[in-house]
C-alpha cells in the first residue's frame, strides 16, 4: 500500500512539476500587469485560475488513484 | 523564486510542503488552515496583508478537494450550507473593510497579529479542555457499563449550550434533518455564520478556526457533518474573500496557485482519515494547531522588520 501511495505521490510531482513550470513561465508577468493595471480583470482571473486549477487536480488525484489500484489488481 | 506580485522572493518547495501540510488538516478538521498558514507566510517575508488574502486563494483550491471527498462520505449538509453562506460573506466584507481601515490608519500587522494571539489562544484552551471533559466523561460511562454510549456517537462536555441555543424561538425556526436537529432559529445559525465571516475577512482564511468549533459547540451540529459542511461553505465564502482582497491589491495568486498543488494532495488524505476518528478525538486533535499558529505569531512580531 506504501509503495503505491509512493509511486502514485512520484507521477503526482512529476507531473505538478511541468504544469507549475509551464504555468509561471506563461503567466507570470501577464498576471503581473493585471495587477497593476486592470485589478478587477486580476481578481475575476485569480479565482477562475485557483478553482480550474482546483478541480483539474482533484481529478488528477482521482486518475491516479484508479489506475494504479487497477494497475495492482 | 521572485514573486513580482508581492516582490518577495520565497522557496516554492517551502509553499508546496506548507500546502501539504495545511491541506491534510484541512481535510481532516474543516478548517482553512490559515492559523497555521498565516505565520508560516508571515515567517518568511510575505507583507500581513498579501499573507490574509494569498490564504484565502489558497483555501478555495484545497476546499474544493476536501470538500468533495466529504461529500461523497456524506459529512455535508447543504441547507445549513446554503444559510451559512449568507452570513459568512455579510461578515466577510466587514473584515474586510476593517483590514482597509486599519492599513490607512495603523500597525495592520500589529493589530492583525495581536487579534490572531488572542482569538487562537482561546479557542485552543476551550477545545482542549471539551474534548478532554467529553473524553473522560465517555470513558467514565463504559467503565460503568452505560450501554446507551455507542463509540461513534457524537457528543460535547457543553451539551447544554447548544440545546439552549435550540431553544430560542425567534423565527424563522427551521429543521436541519441530516444534522439531526429538529428544530433551531435561522438567526443564530446567521449569527455564528457571521461571526465565523469577520473572522475570515479580518485575519484571513476560511475561519474554520471559529467556525467549526461553533457550529458543534453553538448549534449542536455533529462534528463529522460540522467539518464537511464548514468545508463547503468555506468555498463560496473564501471564493468572495479572494475577489474581494485581490481587488484591493492583496492577493499573489501565483504564491497561492503553487501552495494548492501540495494541499490537492493534502486535502485528499486529510478528508479520507477523518472516517476512522470520532468527534472528541478529532477536536482533541484539534485543540493544539491555533495555539501553535498563536506562538509563531508572536515569534514573529516580538523580531519583526516590518515597517
Amino acid at each position: 500500500m506504501l509503495v503505491r501511495f509512493v509511486i502514485e505521490l512520484v507521477i503526482y510531482a512529476v507531473l505538478v512539476t511541468v504544469y507549475l513550470g509551464l504555468v509561471l513561465t506563461f503567466l507570470v508577468y501577464w498576471l503581473k500587469e493585471l495587477f497593476v493595471q486592470q485589478r478587477g480583470v486580476y481578481a475575476f482571473v485569480s479565482i477562475v485560475l485557483m478553482i480550474l486549477q482546483a478541480v483539474g487536480l482533484e481529478k488528477l488525484t482521482t486518475v491516479l488513484v484508479h489506475v494504479n489500484r487497477r494497475r495492482q489488481g | 523564486m521572485f514573486f513580482p506580485i508581492s516582490g518577495v522572493t520565497l522557496d516554492p518547495i517551502y509553499l508546496i510542503l506548507i500546502g501539504f501540510i495545511i491541506g491534510v488538516l484541512g481535510g481532516f478538521f474543516g478548517v482553512g488552515g490559515s492559523f497555521l498558514t498565516a505565520p508560516a507566510l508571515f515567517a518568511v517575508g510575505l507583507p500581513m496583508n498579501f499573507v490574509v488574502g494569498t490564504d484565502l486563494a489558497h483555501i478555495v483550491g484545497k476546499s474544493i478537494v476536501a470538500a468533495k471527498t466529504h461529500r461523497v462520505l456524506g459529512n455535508i449538509d447543504l441547507k445549513l450550507a446554503a444559510i451559512m453562506v449568507i452570513g459568512t460573506i455579510a461578515g466577510a466584507e466587514t473584515g474586510v473593510q476593517a483590514i482597509e481601515f486599519l492599513k490607512k490608519y495603523a500597525n495592520v500587522d500589529l493589530v492583525v497579529g495581536t487579534v490572531s494571539i488572542v482569538v487562537f489562544s482561546g479557542i485552543s484552551i476551550f477545545c482542549a479542555w471539551e474534548s478532554w471533559m467529553t473524553l473522560r466523561a465517555k470513558r467514565q460511562e463504559n467503565r460503568e457499563g452505560d450501554a446507551s454510549s455507542a463509540p461513534k456517537q457524537d457528543s460535547t462536555a457543553v451539551d447544554a449550550l447548544a440545546k439552549s441555543v435550540q431553544q430560542i424561538k425567534l423565527y424563522p425556526v427551521i429543521s436541519l434533518p441530516h444534522s439531526g436537529i429538529r428544530a433551531i432559529s435561522f438567526w443564530a445559525i446567521l449569527f455564528v455564520s457571521f461571526i465565523g465571516g469577520i473572522f475570515s475577512g479580518f485575519l484571513g482564511g476560511g475561519a474554520g478556526y471559529i467556525r467549526m468549533p461553533s457550529m458543534v459547540y453553538l448549534l449542536g451540529i455533529p462534528t463529522h457533518i460540522a467539518v464537511g459542511t464548514d468545508l463547503f461553505e468555506i468555498i463560496i465564502s473564501a471564493s468572495y474573500g479572494t475577489v474581494r482582497h485581490a481587488m484591493n491589491g492583496n492577493v499573489d495568486i501565483l504564491i497561492a496557485l503553487i501552495m494548492q498543488t501540495g494541499a490537492a494532495l493534502g486535502a485528499r488524505i486529510g478528508a479520507n482519515l477523518t472516517q476512522y476518528f470520532t468527534g472528541p478525538l478529532i477536536r482533541l486533535a484539534f485543540a493544539p494547531l491555533p495555539l501553535l499558529g498563536a506562538i509563531v505569531i508572536a515569534q514573529r512580531l516580538l523580531t519583526s522588520h516590518h515597517p
